[in-house]
């Protein structure tokens, strides 16, 4: 049931649409600053080092890549399986995936130690390189997407709706792997090299991207003063819980598998007992708030109120966060081992813990890309049809 | 119609005013006989440079007279022996005045070799 | 014709004169055909032969002469370039200690050129693993990739480089086995100034070098052989 809106309310909603928009802006804003002083200055003013080469940057970068590929789920289970609901929902989950894709390559690529040379990494390609082939995927996501929004936004595109949405399907399944592969192919590092992580990564992502849609569906609602209709939150909610079983099962095998291994003991202990913040984060940040507490959100019955499981999607992306962290840092921290079986020194820290604390100047950057995926999705909202149009709910 | 011959006359006036322009002051170096044409050379250092790095790096042909480091032997300014270090030097100067950015430097030294030499053994 | 058609062809005449105008320098240019070296072979393969009984703990000769030869800082903090590096590693069951240097193995199989997404990290015909500067962006994806921790990044801006080994901000740099002085029929300076000769360098195709002679008779080994990377360089008495 929605109110009548106020004129008041109206001039209330105006500005704070405006506020929000310079908020954004000036993160974004902060965010280009810091990368002006980073190709100034180099990564010296960074945390990063030769032994953390890769480090808030990209947690954020693929956090918001992971999620962009996974928020198409949405989309998905309507274009391709045809439940009405997600129907509904696909414009919204195709504009941010679309976000959130920009946001997340815009930082990588402002990552880069010489950024003005995109231009030689999209006319070079090595083909066995995952990268290379990444390159082509996002950009290609991107193109793909929009493709899929304009067979829903107008109407004489609609009757090709379907073969899009298969078409968007299959790359970001695709998308995904690519993103998981960058790690497995690492042959050489114990947190990495494995054939699981791909899987991984897909089912990661499923739960972030169905997180982050709640998350802003909720907001639309709010901000529209609509509440949405139980019986929809009831399964989306049941899919989001779904999801994140399904991820805390991919990363418990990921450990498990890994921890069987005698040459594998120490780094695991390292991650899970006494690597300090590694171990913290991955169980206080990703297990117990990333996943036990959004899941007795999700699934105790007395509550029904969307804000708990809009509290519940924003713990998951924070758990996400926090499982990224411990993996791409963590999984660099832990020293490569060149000589199994003695003990290691050396000047350039063979055998050593590596330390890393993140600068201002790398969170700029993350959370400029962030505010870029904010503002885009924003402005959209506000300016085009995203709201999603339920027909009048049949159990199918 | 108008407005293209209009548009067409802007651009001829800061034309005119570019011509007017004093051609950039360089420090050429030693001097003395290029490798080639001086005509030549402005027309194609670039494509050399561009092809003759390729060779160089990737396949191993190292072709001495067309290198960098033999270009900087011969027109680094004699007085601080470098291509780079002042607004006339003689890589900064047509390049600046060209206003095309100078990617070169960041990687390659600009100081002539034999005097970067000298330089490291009296450390 | 219409007067619409009219002004179309000559649009398309003056457009594509202006284009063919543009374009005919260029066409006419060719690569220049000069004398020059002949380029590496790849019936050449360079290696090293680190022999760990002549290497002395507490020794750094080979690391100061990397150092001075590619303009290096020779500092040894996080955000340093390191080349070359010495190990010291202790035996956990038996406690026997050996001191050795480790530099870019130079592998047949990298997985640093695997990686690369512009092929700036490449090797060459003769087996020396390179970093193309002009192309690398940066990225530190072969970083993560190489199991021997070879490769470092620039942090920050250079000046003095050595003419004959560029090296620039932003990019990523490791052991280029000396190339500028193996192209001119030098050896690594490493090996040179190794003071028990402990570094051995040579062409492990050539059957009658030093190198290749030396690796058939005694027992040598490979860093993480199990990865199969086939690295030019091996080490006696692991």
């Amino acid at each position: 049931m929605s109110s009548t809106p106020t004129l008041e309310s109206l001039h209330f909603k105006n500005r704070l649409y405006w506020l929000l928009l310079a908020i954004g802006g000036l993160v974004v804003a902060a965010g280009m600053y810091a990368v002006h002083l980073m190709e100034h200055h180099g990564h010296i003013i960074t945390g990063m080092n030769n032994q953390i080469v890769w480090g808030m940057p990209h947690v954020f970068a693929i956090f918001l890549i992971v999620a962009a590929s996974g928020v198409l789920n949405v989309a998905s289970i309507g274009s391709v399986f045809g439940k009405a609901i997600y129907k509904a929902r696909a414009p919204l989950a195709s504009l941010l995936s679309i976000a959130m894709l920009v946001g997340g390559l815009t930082v990588l690529m402002l990552d880069l130690g010489r950024p003005d040379r995109i231009i030689v990494a999209a006319t070079n390609y090595n083909l066995t390189s995952v990268f290379a082939w990444n390159v082509l995927l996002y950009s290609g996501m991107v193109g793909l997407v929009v493709v899929y929004l304009w067979t829903m936004m107008e109407r004489r595109m609609n009757p090709y709706n379907k073969a899009a949405g298969i078409g968007v399907f299959v790359w970001r399944f695709v998308l995904t792997t690519g993103t998981g592969l960058i790690f497995a192919f690492l042959t050489a590092r114990q947190a990495y090299g494995s054939a699981l992580l791909p899987p991984m990564f897909i089912v990661l992502s499923f739960a972030w991207g169905m997180a982050v849609f709640h998350l802003v569906q909720t907001s639309i609602y709010m901000w529209n003063e609509k509440v949405i209709d139980s019986a929809i939150l009831q399964r989306k909610k049941h899919l989001l819980g779904v999801f994140v079983l399904g991820s805390l099962y991919m990363v418990a095998t990921y450990h498990l598998t890994n921890a069987y291994f005698s040459q594998q003991q120490g780094f695991e202990r390292f991650i899970l007992m006494d690597g300090g913040i590694y171990p913290s984060l991955f169980w206080w940040g990703y297990v117990l708030l990333g996943n036990i507490v959004p899941l007795a959100l999700l699934y105790t019955p007395g509550i029904r109120r969307d804000r708990w499981a809009a509290l519940a999607a924003l713990l998951i992306i924070l758990g996400g966060f926090a499982l990224l962290y411990v993996f791409i840092i963590g999984g660099q921290a832990w020293p490569l081992n060149l000589f199994p079986g003695y003990e290691v020194t050396s000047t350039f820290a063979d055998g050593q813990i590596a330390a890393y604390s993140p600068s201002i100047y790398e969170m700029l950057l993350g959370l400029g890309g962030l505010a870029i995926a904010f503002l885009i999705t924003t402005v959209s909202v506000r300016v085009l049809n995203f709201m999603p149009q339920d027909k009048p709910y049949i159990a199918d | 119609m108008k407005l293209l011959v209009s548009l067409l006359l802007t651009l001829c006036v800061s034309l005119a005013w570019a011509g007017e322009a004093a051609s950039p002051k360089l420090d050429i170096g030693k001097g003395g006989q290029c490798v080639e044409d001086t005509q030549w050379m402005r027309k194609n250092h670039m494509h050399l440079l561009k092809h003759g790095r390729d060779d160089a790096l990737r396949l191993g042909i190292r072709d001495e007279k067309h290198s960098l480091k033999t270009c900087i032997e011969c027109h680094a300014s004699t007085k601080d022996d470098s291509v780079t270090a002042r607004a006339d030097s003689f890589c900064v100067g047509c390049h600046k005045y060209e206003a095309v950015k100078l990617d070169c430097f960041e990687c390659h030294s600009g100081t002539r070799k034999s005097a970067w030499l000298q330089q490291r053994n009296a450390k | 014709m219409s007067d619409m058609d009219m002004d179309r062809r000559n649009f398309l005449k003056t457009s594509v004169g202006a284009a063919a105008v543009a374009i005919a320098p260029g066409m006419l240019l060719y690569s220049v055909a000069q004398a020059k070296s002949e380029g590496a072979s790849s019936k050449v393969r360079w290696g090293m032969l680190i022999d760990t009984n002549q290497c002395k703990p507490g020794c750094n000769d080979c690391v100061t002469a990397c150092n001075r030869e590619n303009g290096l800082s020779g500092e040894t903090k996080s955000t340093d370039s390191q080349w070359i590096r010495k190990i010291d590693i202790k035996d956990i069951s038996t406690g026997r200690e050996i001191s050795l240097p480790m530099m870019c193995q130079h592998c047949e199989n990298p997985p640093c050129v695997d990686v690369c997404p512009t092929n700036a990290s490449m090797k060459r015909a003769d087996g020396i693993v390179l970093v193309d500067k002009h192309r690398c962006i940066g990225c530190r994806y072969c970083m993560m990739a190489c199991p021997y921790k070879a490769r470092s990044f620039v942090h920050e801006a250079l000046t003095d480089q050595n003419p004959d080994v560029p090296r620039g901000k932003g990019t990523v740099e490791s052991c280029t086995l000396c190339v500028h002085r193996i192209d001119v029929g030098g050896k690594p300076a490493c090996s040179e100034a190794c003071p028990n000769k402990a570094i051995v360098f040579g062409d492990l195709n050539d059957e009658n070098s030093e190198i290749a002679q030396k690796v058939r008779s005694v027992a040598s080994v490979q860093v993480r052989a199990d990865l199969r990377l086939n690295p030019g360089v091996r080490y006696q008495g692991i």
